[in-house]
């Protein structure tokens, strides 16, 4: 984004004293109260916490230690992120006011990186939708154009390193919910392979497909952001143990000799200027060296399907903890039933009550084979279908979303009209393969479009690398 | 509507009515499954293939009781107070 | 097979669940104490108190419990994973449980009873418990009628295993001798220590009645059985009024039914057709356990003795049956290892078990008295230097010092053997001061003895050896 500090500009000058955090975080402060109170991209700007924070910053530069690889740096975490101390909310009723007594283990992380939290930001309701309209504390407007939305469900997080409130963010990526509204914000997001960013302190909606990722201005800092945060954590079993690479070093690398894959049978429904990017998004890989393979993903279409059965059917679950017994809203009622029924009915907003509804339905008995059953069968064969693809290609280009960023209220009406959103995003948070969207010029109303960029498992390296590479192209894209 | 009740949401009649028109949409965009023959297939629940996590059998220290206690709706003698459970045991 | 239970030609068909809670220094998925009787909601951590962003880490210690239970009672250990029991009750701080379904860690064992009988074993899986609910302002603390309830949650979270018989059970002594011996198995392995009392064992039974051959019955749960004797009542009543109903023409009703020790009946819970749909699916936070060979056979060859093979052992030592008291109480208390010890310092086998029954019933597996004293007053009765009488007077001594010589206490209290001749003399003595006692026991009354061994033993002061004083009256009397 252009005008914006990258997050490793600022880490770099913190760290060698030519700045201090303080000044750093009074700019981004100063940015957030002349503008968020139009774009709402924050749950809670964390004011006094990030100058605590940023002072700490300084009094370890001063005292010649280091202050970690973010230092200063102004950040900001979707409020489905458990940070001890600040409220969490999950952009919920029933959830409103909560303040979680631990730290993610990503928040942790984060902290003792030296990065500056300057709030929670905005999410659909518990990260259920494509566009922060299903908010119960209202939208995030797009910073590039306020009568349109910013994507969802990590709306906030996009917004606020879009509009420059933050210099580095964090969402949650469960079908697309860091790409999609990535793309429609004009910044870059990634969704790392599944396992690879720890899941302890992020609220589950579905936990085999969750995972924690940054959003940024440039595809260096994207890799400076997975350098800090991807890592085991004995506190999530389904954490990956493998050793980190150096996330930054193909990032100059070219991308001669690589093979891109093209996906023949990709589903329709792209806008018309979102196809001319992708194409022009091939066309710049290929004068770059690159060789463009045609491949074949037969089951990609029913993504849709399957994810819609198997994300409702793990968040019916995930979600039944919120009863009004132990914490959150709590609606008085003579049995516990009666309690959590009318807790629940006030607390979920109604997307949340569709998918609940949905997936317990598909978890249920005597349906429990004919859907989620084989949604899960329907996983392994696109798993299946992406591991051939991934012999014939390096990585694979989509559109990270079907068109640019839409208005308000324009896809409400019908719920199946907003998943169509997540029609290209799914695949990788199905297979558990890492996905990335990077800006590559511009579309309809000159509107960033956003082309998406899949790797195989722990393959973070060649799809940065590629994305650098488009990244260093996408001027000519306009 | 029992899977209201299952998943505990009391919904009103036009909720309800809602509810079931749009679930009865949704499995129709689903209906597109039907056709395929997935016997031959096993199920993938798990996207990264790990076995055997464990951790050792250790204390750690644990929340502050007054911490969590001070947070919860109801609380009595320390412990969450609940509305009668009417019925199971 | 031990007594059989016929009811006017019915036969009662029954198979016991019995949850046991593992001797874990921490609960099965989080890192907090498994203990007994501290403050309410103490032992508490995010995963125990279900917040959101909470996960579960499996506990290696539990595994290794579960194992050793699994292979005592003669399972197959199998690669397993867990799933989700999906229910909303208070004491359930996620609204599911965490447990085995599909893939179980032990499957089809069987457990030998002492009267010879099998029962088969159908699984034997890992778990976590609830919390504990108090019932506040109803009818004695139960839960119908009850004002409120309160809810502590330092159980919630403890390892449990289920062990689920199969319906093999055929009396209400079998079904005792069932629990007994798999309470004995579990202290022996030192996975449980079993308390009936204190809940960390329970029982359900599930009883059902037919005529033998015919099909199974429908089948009640019986809950709340407090102590082996209850199992036994408890069962008793179920099958008889079972019978009742269905030879008055009613049909058996599938229900939970509470048993209530104070009326010694069972009571109406819940009707089954009210039963919630669990809706099982596989824990995604949770990766699948495949125990390696290489453990299993550690744990195999780490177990102890089982309480059949030290039954055997010492019966056959002491020429004593297998299912005699001394043998089952001496091995339920643990003290047959002691026994051989006695046993190789040189002491009589037979009579350290009768003094070992009579007199050590709180000494525990390790009594204070040394091994080698306890041999040393065995020898004296061997020699014929103590009378019975004398030596349980020495061994009362013995354990209230903690030890000593059985000669020196025996001199100290005055005991002498009194040799042969003595003997005759006082016997002699007798019979002239007796003559109408003498006259009566030559003419074959038996009880006569009575008056004229009395007269000798207060002449002795109690040191005549009773047995030798009546054999010499029987070869007096010719």
């Amino acid at each position: 984004m252009a005008g914006f500090q990258a997050a490793s500009d600022i880490a770099g000058s913190v760290r060698d004293g030519s700045t201090t955090a303080a000044e750093i975080v009074e700019q981004y402060l100063g940015r957030i109260s002349d503008r968020d109170g139009e774009i709402h991209a924050f749950n809670v700007v964390t004011a006094d916490l990030a100058r605590e924070q940023a002072a700490a910053v300084d009094a370890l530069v001063a005292a010649g230690r280091d202050p970690g690889p973010l230092a200063g740096v102004p950040i900001a975490l979707k409020d489905n992120m458990c940070t001890s101390g600040v409220a969490t909310t999950c952009s919920s009723r029933i959830l409103e006011g909560w303040v979680p007594p631990y730290d993610g283990t990503v928040v942790e992380t984060l902290r003792r990186a030296g990065a500056v939290l300057v709030g929670k930001t905005n999410l659909d309701e518990f990260a259920m939708g494509s566009s922060t309209e299903n908010s119960a504390f209202g939208p995030t407007r797009n910073p590039l154009d306020t009568s349109r939305v910013p994507g969802g469900s990590s709306g906030g997080s996009a917004a606020a390193v879009a509009a420059g409130f933050a210099a580095l963010s964090f969402g949650s990526d469960t079908g697309g919910s860091i790409r999609q509204p990535a793309a429609l914000c004009g910044v870059v997001g990634v969704k790392p392979t599944y396992g690879r960013v720890s899941r302890y302190g992020l609220v589950a909606f579905a936990s085999s497909l969750d995972q924690i990722g940054p959003f940024t201005h440039s595809v260096a800092d994207a890799a400076l952001a997975l350098q800090t945060v991807c890592g085991h954590d004995p506190h999530d079993s389904t954490s990956i143990p493998e050793p980190l690479p150096d996330y930054s070093e193909l990032l100059d690398a070219g991308v001669e000799g690589l093979r891109v894959g093209r996906i023949t049978d990709l589903p329709e429904g792209a806008d018309p200027d979102v196809d001319e990017r992708l194409e022009q998004a091939f066309d710049a890989l290929r004068a770059a060296g690159a060789t463009i393979v045609d491949v074949e993903v037969p089951a990609f279409g029913y993504g849709l399907t399957a994810y819609y059965l198997i994300a409702p059917a793990e968040a019916s679950s995930n979600l039944a903890r919120y009863d009004g017994v132990r914490y959150g809203l709590r609606v008085d009622a003579p049995t516990t039933d009666a309690m959590y029924m009318a807790t629940r009915a006030a607390g979920f907003g109604d997307e949340v009550k569709r998918r609940v509804l949905l997936g317990t339905y598909a978890l249920s008995a005597g349906y429990y084979d004919a859907y989620y059953g084989k949604a899960l069968r329907i996983r392994r064969l696109m798993a299946q279908d992406f591991a051939r693809a991934y012999e014939q290609a390096d990585v694979l280009l989509t559109p990270s979303s079907p068109s640019v960023a839409f208005p308000f209220g324009s896809k409400t009406a019908d719920p199946y009209a907003m998943y169509l959103c997540d029609t290209y995003t799914i695949p990788a948070n199905l297979t558990g393969d890492p996905g990335m969207s990077v800006p590559f010029g511009t579309g309809a109303d000159d509107l960033p479009v956003g082309i998406q960029v899949l790797a195989p498992a722990l393959g973070e390296p060649v799809m940065l690398r590629v994305a650098a590479e488009l990244e260093r192209t996408a001027g000519g894209a306009s | 509507m029992k899977v209201a009740y299952l998943a505990r949401l009391e919904l009103t009649a036009d909720e309800i009515e809602r509810a079931t028109d749009q679930l009865g949409d949704m499995l129709e965009h689903f209906a597109d499954i039907d056709a395929l023959d997935l016997d031959a297939v096993e199920p993938m629940t798990q996207p990264y293939p790990l076995v055997n996590v464990m951790r050792d059998d250790v204390v750690e220290p644990g929340l502050d009781r007054e911490a969590v206690l001070g947070v919860a709706p109801q609380v009595e003698d320390g412990r969450f107070r609940v509305p009668p459970t009417g019925g199971e045991a | 097979m031990s007594e059989r239970w016929t009811h006017d030609g019915w036969e009662m068909v029954v198979g016991l669940e019995v949850h046991v809670e593992l001797a874990t220094e921490t609960k099965l998925f989080s890192p907090s104490p498994n203990r007994f009787g501290d403050e309410p909601n103490t032992n508490i951590d995010p995963v125990t108190l279900g917040l959101p962003g909470a996960l579960p880490v499996l506990n290696h210690h539990a595994v290794e419990l579960a194992m050793r239970i699994g292979l005592a009672l003669n399972c197959t250990v199998q690669p397993c994973t867990f799933a989700r029991k999906n229910y909303f009750y208070p004491d359930m701080p996620t609204s599911y449980q965490i447990s085995q379904y599909e893939d179980p860690i032990n499957v089809d064992g069987h457990l030998d009873l002492p009267d010879g009988s099998r029962v088969g074993i159908e699984r034997a899986h890992l778990e976590q418990d609830a919390g504990k609910s108090t019932h506040i302002g109803g009818g004695a603390g139960r839960v119908h009628g009850a004002a409120h309830s309160l809810i502590d949650l330092n159980r919630a979270g403890v390892p449990l295993v289920e062990i689920v018989s199969r319906p093999d059970i055929r009396s209400p002594e079998q079904a005792k001798a069932y629990v007994a011996e798999l309470r004995a198995i579990l202290l022996t392995i030192g996975a449980s220590d079993a308390k009936m009392e204190e809940g960390s064992m329970r029982v359900d039974a599930n009883v059902s009645v037919r005529r033998p051959g015919d099909e199974f019955g429908t089948r009640c749960e019986i809950k709340n059985v407090n102590s082996v004797r209850s199992v036994g009542r408890a069962i008793d009543y179920e099958a008889r009024r079972q019978i009742t109903l269905i030879e008055s023409g009613e049909e058996v009703r599938q229900q939970t039914r509470h048993w209530d020790e104070g009326d010694g009946r069972t009571h109406t819970l819940r009707d089954k057709e009210d039963a919630d749909d669990y809706r099982y699916f596989l824990e995604p936070d949770l990766v699948p356990l495949v125990p390696s060979a290489a453990w299993l056979d550690s744990v195999r060859a780490e177990l102890p003795p089982l309480p059949a093979a030290r039954r055997i052992r010492l019966a056959e030592a002491a020429g004593l049956e297998t299912d005699s008291e001394a043998v089952s109480i001496l091995v339920e208390r643990g003290q047959d290892d002691y026994v051989f010890a006695v046993q190789a310092a040189g002491g009589d086998i037979g009579r350290a078990v009768v003094h070992l029954k009579e007199a050590f019933a709180d000494a525990g597996p390790s009594p204070t008295v040394p091994a080698a004293d306890l041999a040393g007053l065995t020898a004296m009765e061997v020699a014929g230097s103590l009378t019975a009488t004398q030596a349980k007077a020495v061994v009362a001594e013995l354990i209230d010092q903690g030890g000593g010589s059985a000669e020196t206490i025996a001199a100290a209290k005055g005991f002498e053997a009194m040799d042969t001749s003595e003997l005759e003399a006082m016997v002699d003595d007798a019979i002239a001061a007796q003559p109408d006692a003498w006259a009566k026991f030559c003419a074959g009354e038996g009880k006569a003895m009575g008056a004229l061994v009395g007269h000798i033993m207060k002449a002795s002061r109690g040191q005549a050896d009773g047995k030798v004083v009546s054999q010499i009256l029987h070869q007096r009397k010719g």
